[in-house]
């Protein structure tokens, strides 16, 4: 792991969560969608200023995604990436005036530790074979020795 | 709004936002380093290489069906119910997919992660 990769991670998060974001803000707009009229109701969300900026953000959310996963596991990109929803509940605070409670900054601190833990792992591990002996002697090693160069 | 039909559609969001995941990933896998190839090849070498993987146009089917959902589910229900319910979940589905199907090491560190994650954004809920 490098600063350049390190920074793919922080657009993965800033990038996914503002999209969030200016969704909601879109479809709050919006009349809710009607079953009867699901495609036609969902196309003409698209012609909403907030959902189209909102789009753009999730396109390039998926664009640093996809860098992402290109070298790292699933599993950690995940977790990694999660500091975004700690980024839409401080947007949701000051774009939308929600309360942010009690309860949420725990959620938010929760957040961040599994953040921070999963970060400190190795970032790819190698595919799992079949049996127990192996996984217990990856736990073993040091982090370093199988930590991508 | 009738919570059954709410909960399908994020039920619909989990499901198809983790199978896209996992099929991105394993697309990703596929491909290498991104910042490799393109520093080799350039970037439209990059972009034609992924779209000519079957996986990652699967997975990106996969992710317009979990975006509809998503719209669908924002204007049925909350916001605050729907982003992080149908979040939290895609991270204990998505955590357990990677582990079947891509044969990721899932380590206690990764599990406890996921997991508290999966809290938080519970919380947030709140």
């Amino acid at each position: 792991m490098n600063l350049r990769k390190y920074l793919v991670l922080v657009l993965v998060m800033l990038f996914g969560g503002t999209g969030d974001v200016l969704l909601k803000r879109g479809m709050q707009q919006l009349e809710p969608i009607r079953f009867s009229h699901l495609a036609q109701d969902l196309l003409g969300a698209l012609g909403n200023p907030w959902v189209v900026v909102g789009i753009l953000c999730l396109i390039a959310f998926f664009a640093s995604y996809l860098v992402a996963l290109s070298w790292a596991d699933l599993s950690y990109v995940l977790p990694a990436t999660a500091l975004g929803y700690v980024l839409v509940a401080v947007l949701s605070k000051y774009l939308l005036h929600e309360n942010v409670s009690a309860f949420r900054w725990a959620g938010i601190l929760l957040i961040s530790c599994g953040v921070g833990w999963v970060t400190r792992g190795p970032a790819l591990t190698e595919p799992q074979p079949q049996g127990t002996q192996h996984d217990k002697q990856m736990l073993r090693k040091p982090r370093e020795q199988h930590e991508p160069a | 709004m009738n919570p059954l039909k709410l909960w399908s559609a994020i039920g619909m969001i989990v499901l198809a936002s983790s199978a896209g995941d996992v099929l991105l990933s394993s697309a990703m896998k596929r491909i290498g380093d991104l910042d490799e190839l393109q520093t080799r090849s350039g970037i439209l070498a990059v972009v034609g290489k992924i779209f000519r993987e079957r996986h990652f146009l699967m997975g990106l089917g996969c992710m317009a069906v979990g975006f509809f959902s998503l719209l669908t589910a924002l204007s049925w229900g909350d916001a605050s119910l729907v982003a992080p319910a149908s979040a939290s979940l895609t991270f204990m589905v998505s955590a357990a997919l990677a582990k079947i199907f891509l044969k990721e090491n899932v380590d206690r560190r990764r599990w406890m992660s996921a997991l508290l994650v999966c809290i938080g954004v519970v919380l947030l809920a709140q």
